[in-house]
């Protein structure tokens, strides 16, 4: 079942603001799943998933099931415009290789150069770490779709990593509930507001160090 | 029906079992139970001869499902792959000390497998550079970025799950049921196949042919069929 918090949704709706026309784009587990349900049908986005194919259609109604075709989140889904098929080795070739244009992924923390720890949490047995690391060292372009805190309250933005690291690639675009950041030459920018916040609170709630954009605008939702 | 006198490569289940041995490491394909053959699996948590076996393979199934059988019957030392949270039972036996443990990311096990069928010995990749499991692996800088090497992955066994063969042993597959399959076909010292269908040489398209018949060393039936789209028992 999918976590519809209204959260969650507006993080979604807003990268799916992002993607553009013809773009080859690989959704993460969690709240990137989200994002295929607010894309325009004219915008013409390539879903890659990474078990082989590219071109990831919409959940099949229950008569049409076919578990021979799934997501990476292993959940029915069908093909969808010009879908392709591909073994894992091809597959990983697309992600490594440069050519998915957008990787939209979760994370545990993010520090503030766009360090990524998405895949173990300090003290738990590591035993999974799936394609987080194929996607964060080859795709194009890293967005991040994350809670701004963690269930504790504890911030997610950080200024170093106190997880495992998911590669030294770092993050373009991190959006949470309440901003949207954009990481620019090693430095963290503050260019949305959510309505329902303020600069005040996302400071408080933020320990990562990160500079306001002079043209910083309400998140676009 | 297909009988063994017109092919070779035909066998039951039980008889392709026979051929691992004991401590054997095996490749087994799919993606969580996707592309997993389920029959030969059956057969291998059927009998008592061949355990302690190694197996690489993406994840371990779902509990009690496809290679997750295997570890509810005891049969496996270790296991090799990228995902392994999702089956609680691989999590409950690592904890108890009676399952090892190798993880991959699942790029960087998919390449491993296609090297260790292509003759070649390792290879430099970028996935995974500076993290836990980078660890004790030689890095290199090639064009001003980062690389690690790794070495290539291959088995005495695969056991591989396609969707039809024709009598010489070519395989089409399946939709994502693919995944890991076409790799591990060519990886292993002996590879059985587990097929929905056998049809006459000659009748499958050339040009939908993945895996060329020369891979392959045994086929077998599955003794499994889609309802509703849900992989049953027959």
């Amino acid at each position: 079942m999918k976590n519809n918090h209204p959260a969650r949704v507006r993080i979604a709706k807003r990268i799916a603001r992002e993607l553009k026309a013809g773009q080859v784009v690989n959704l993460g587990v969690g709240i990137p799943t989200l994002i295929p349900d607010y894309l325009r049908p004219d915008q013409d986005v390539f879903l890659q998933s990474e078990n082989g194919l590219l071109g990831m259609g919409p959940t099949p109604p229950a008569e049409e099931i076919d578990m021979d075709l799934i997501s990476a989140s292993k959940h029915p889904i069908t093909f969808g415009k010009g879908a392709a098929l591909f073994s894992s080795s091809d597959s990983f070739v697309m992600i490594r290789g440069g050519h998915v244009d957008v990787a939209v992924m979760g994370a545990l923390q993010v520090s503030e150069k766009g360090e990524i720890a998405n895949w173990a949490v300090p003290g738990e047995d590591i035993l999974g770490v799936g394609g987080a690391m194929d996607l964060v060292a080859g795709a194009k372009k890293i967005i991040i779709a994350t809670m701004h805190v963690n269930k504790d309250g504890q911030p997610k933005l950080v200024r170093e990593l106190t997880y495992p690291t998911s590669g030294v690639r770092c993050a373009e675009l991190v959006v949470t509930e309440k901003a949207v950041f954009a990481i620019e030459n090693g430095t963290m920018v503050l260019k949305e507001i959510a309505e329902d916040t303020n600069l005040e609170e996302i400071r408080r709630l933020t320990e990562a160090r990160f500079e306001v954009a002079a043209d910083v605008m309400p998140m676009l939702v | 029906m297909i009988s063994p006198s017109e092919m070779k490569k035909l066998k039951t289940p039980e008889q392709a079992v026979e051929m691992i041995q004991d401590g054997d490491s095996l490749l087994v394909g799919g993606f969580g139970l996707c592309g997993m053959p389920f029959t030969l699996i059956d057969a291998i948590a059927a009998q008592d001869r061949a355990r302690n076996l190694t197996v690489i393979s993406n994840n371990l199934g779902e509990p009690g499902k496809g290679l997750g059988k295997l570890l509810l019957t005891g049969h496996l030392k270790k296991a090799v792959g990228s995902y392994f949270t999702t089956n609680r039972d691989a999590v409950k036996a690592w904890k108890k000390g009676e399952l090892e443990i190798e993880l991959i990311p699942q790029g960087t096990l998919a390449e491993a497998i296609r090297a260790g069928g292509a003759g070649i010995a390792a290879f430099y990749i970028k996935t995974a550079v500076g993290t836990k499991l980078a660890e004790g692996k030689e890095e290199r800088v090639f064009n001003g970025e980062r690389y690690i090497l790794v070495e290539a992955i291959r088995a005495r066994v695969a056991l591989i799950k396609a969707y039809k063969a024709d009598t010489l042993g070519n395989l089409i597959y399946s939709k994502t049921a693919r995944n890991f399959n076409p790799m591990m076909a060519t990886a292993a010292d002996l590879v059985i196949a587990e097929v929905d269908e056998i049809v006459e040489t000659g009748t499958l398209d050339p040009e939908a042919i993945v895996t060329p018949h020369n891979y392959v060393d045994v086929v077998v039936l599955s003794r499994y069929h889609k309802v509703g789209g849900v992989y049953i028992e027959k």
